[in-house]
């Protein structure tokens, strides 16, 4: 069984190397400053938890948690809601202009979000709703609503069409059947959506910093600014970053078997 | 699947459309007057017509970040993609070795993209950093603030650290969604390690390969954050890539005509190479005829 050795080592290479940045965050975290400025220690040598104190109590820092969620929460229930009705027209029905609709979404996914910080900005400001967790929310929805129209299409088109004719003829309405039938049928393909909605949404820094500045700061945007005022303070900012991994983390952990076994389901 | 044709379909398409709309065709709109019109002041603006234009278009530093944005997304995709489907193909198909895997594998997708920037900041620092320090502790002098071929490098390992797992992410669930009966198939007929790669599993992730490299494709030539927190652009121009030389412009030096213009024609690229990449992946794909 060489190759079986030989694919493991290589995986267990990858996977070392995908941590090895991630772990030398956590190291600095649970660093002073002092000893992360002085020299290079493999593991911290006097264990603090003073940064991930600073983060807990310190209001400026846990508020951009909140805020990240809300928004980020706002964002995946609207992009599900808004895609999936538009992902079943696309996978049932053909119609006038469907195919370079299909593409025109896409290329929403394609406009770099630079373009547009501007425009937002005065879009935002002229409706009164700069600074709200729903302002992100639906910024984010420009390149979220395009990728969930694109992944449940798949997902929907997996489902033979025969379970949509047998339902019509038991008497069921359309809405009753989307709720009642099809929906759970497509659960893992929601459960995928959902999580690349959330990633996308949570990592994207450039348009949250640019509409928002007190009350619904993301917490990437936080920690930018902390750096520019208080010099480098590098053991709070690891901290930092350590947290901005574990909300993903725990909904990765709830989507595994989705992704391990739905997903490609239709698409292939 | 045959599809029936409905129009009221319409309907059911629309909430995407208005929604879309609202944060795509607006904006656009914005950006399309900006890009005609020299702004003086909030009620004085004069029509120039293409002069915005023509004066991005003769910008020799928008001419070496395009050469330097082409390669950066080249390089990219001959990486990521095939180390993704290496490393899909090397996980485990179940139990607990494969949900750790997969966790460890997105790890790197979770992280908010400056806080990426903020790691390999220091992650590559000779002093302080771990793989700065062990690169010159090697003999190799390395040092990603001064030297351009580091810095270049560095972005782009990073982009491989931080995007591979989309990759493998895709490819892994196209794998699994392989019937077992075609690898017993296989080995019944025979068929070698290779054939049954390219024969039955290059075939089916066709689809979901196709997603993985439209998806990095863009994001590739899109990218800002990073390389912005990593490098600042620097050294010198070293990494200033296509969206850095747009935030300069529109948000740094404030110059709304030439930003504004270079956006679209920015979009535009992304949209013609998309488009080409999108039809020849589908001849491609059909040609296997499996």
């Amino acid at each position: 069984m060489t190759r079986s050795v030989f694919s493991r080592a290589f995986l267990i290479l990858f996977l070392a190397g995908s941590l090895l940045p991630i772990y030398w965050m956590l190291n600095m975290s649970l660093k002073t400053n002092e000893e992360i400025l002085g020299a290079m220690t493999m593991w911290p040598s006097n264990l603090t938890f003073d940064n991930y104190i600073t983060i807990f109590t310190d209001e400026a820092w846990y508020s951009g948690y909140i805020n990240s969620m809300i928004y980020v929460a706002l964002n995946m229930v609207m992009a599900v809601l808004l895609a999936l009705p538009a992902a079943y027209a696309f996978s049932r029905y053909s119609f006038l202009g469907d195919k370079h609709l299909f593409f025109w979404l896409l290329t929403n996914r394609m406009t770099p979000p630079a373009v547009f910080l501007l425009p937002f900005f005065q879009l935002y400001s002229t409706f009164g709703m700069m600074d709200t967790h729903i302002a992100v929310a639906l910024a984010h929805l420009l390149f979220n609503v395009p990728l969930a129209v694109w992944i449940l299409e798949g997902f929907m088109s997996g489902i033979p069409k025969e379970i949509d004719e047998t339902a019509y003829i038991d008497g069921y309405t359309f809405p009753k059947f989307f709720m009642k039938i099809f929906l759970p049928l497509i659960k893992s393909g929601i459960g995928v959506t959902a999580f690349f909605c959330f990633m996308f949404s949570w990592v994207e820094l450039l348009l949250a910093r640019t509409l928002t500045s007190v009350q619904a700061k993301p917490i990437a945007a936080t920690m930018t600014r902390t750096v520019s005022a208080a010099g480098m303070d590098w053991g709070v900012l690891a901290a930092a970053g350590v947290l901005t991994i574990v909300p993903g983390a725990l909904v990765i952990w709830f989507v595994r078997h989705y992704i391990a076994k739905g997903f490609a389901m239709g698409r292939v | 699947m045959n599809k029936t044709l409905n129009n009221k379909a319409w309907w059911m398409v629309l909430p995407v459309i208005l929604s879309v709309a609202f944060s795509a065709i607006m904006p656009l709109m914005t950006v399309v007057n900006y890009s005609v019109q020299d702004i003086l002041g909030p009620d004085q603006a004069v029509f120039v017509g293409t002069e915005w234009f023509k004066e991005v278009m003769r910008d020799e530093s928008l001419h070496s970040a395009f050469f330097r944005q082409i390669w950066f997304s080249l390089a990219v995709l001959a990486i990521e993609i095939p180390l993704g489907i290496g490393i899909a193909l090397c996980m485990p198909a179940q139990g607990w070795r494969a949900s750790l895997s997969l966790v460890i594998v997105s790890l790197p997708l979770l992280i908010p993209w400056n806080v990426v920037g903020t790691i390999w900041q220091i992650f590559g620092r000779g002093d302080i950093g771990l793989m700065g320090k062990l690169i010159n502790d090697a003999g190799i002098s390395y040092n990603y603030t001064g030297d351009s071929t580091d810095a270049w490098l560095t972005v782009l390992l990073m982009d491989v650290w931080h995007w591979t797992p989309l990759v493998v992410l895709l490819c892994y669930s196209g794998l699994r969604a392989i019937p077992e009966a075609f690898y017993q198939a296989a080995k019944i007929d025979g068929a070698s390690r290779l054939a049954v790669f390219r024969f039955i599993q290059l075939p089916k992730m066709r689809n979901v390969l196709m997603i993985a490299v439209l998806l990095r494709f863009m994001d590739s030539f899109m990218i800002y954050t990073e390389p912005f927190v990593l490098t600042g652009g620097g050294p010198g121009n070293a990494t200033t890539f296509l969206s850095q030389y747009l935030t300069q412009k529109a948000v740094g030096q404030f110059d709304l005509g030439p930003a504004a213009a270079f956006s679209l024609i920015y979009f535009l690229i992304i949209l013609l190479l998309s488009f080409v990449l999108y039809n020849w992946m589908q001849r491609v794909g059909t040609g296997d005829k499996i």
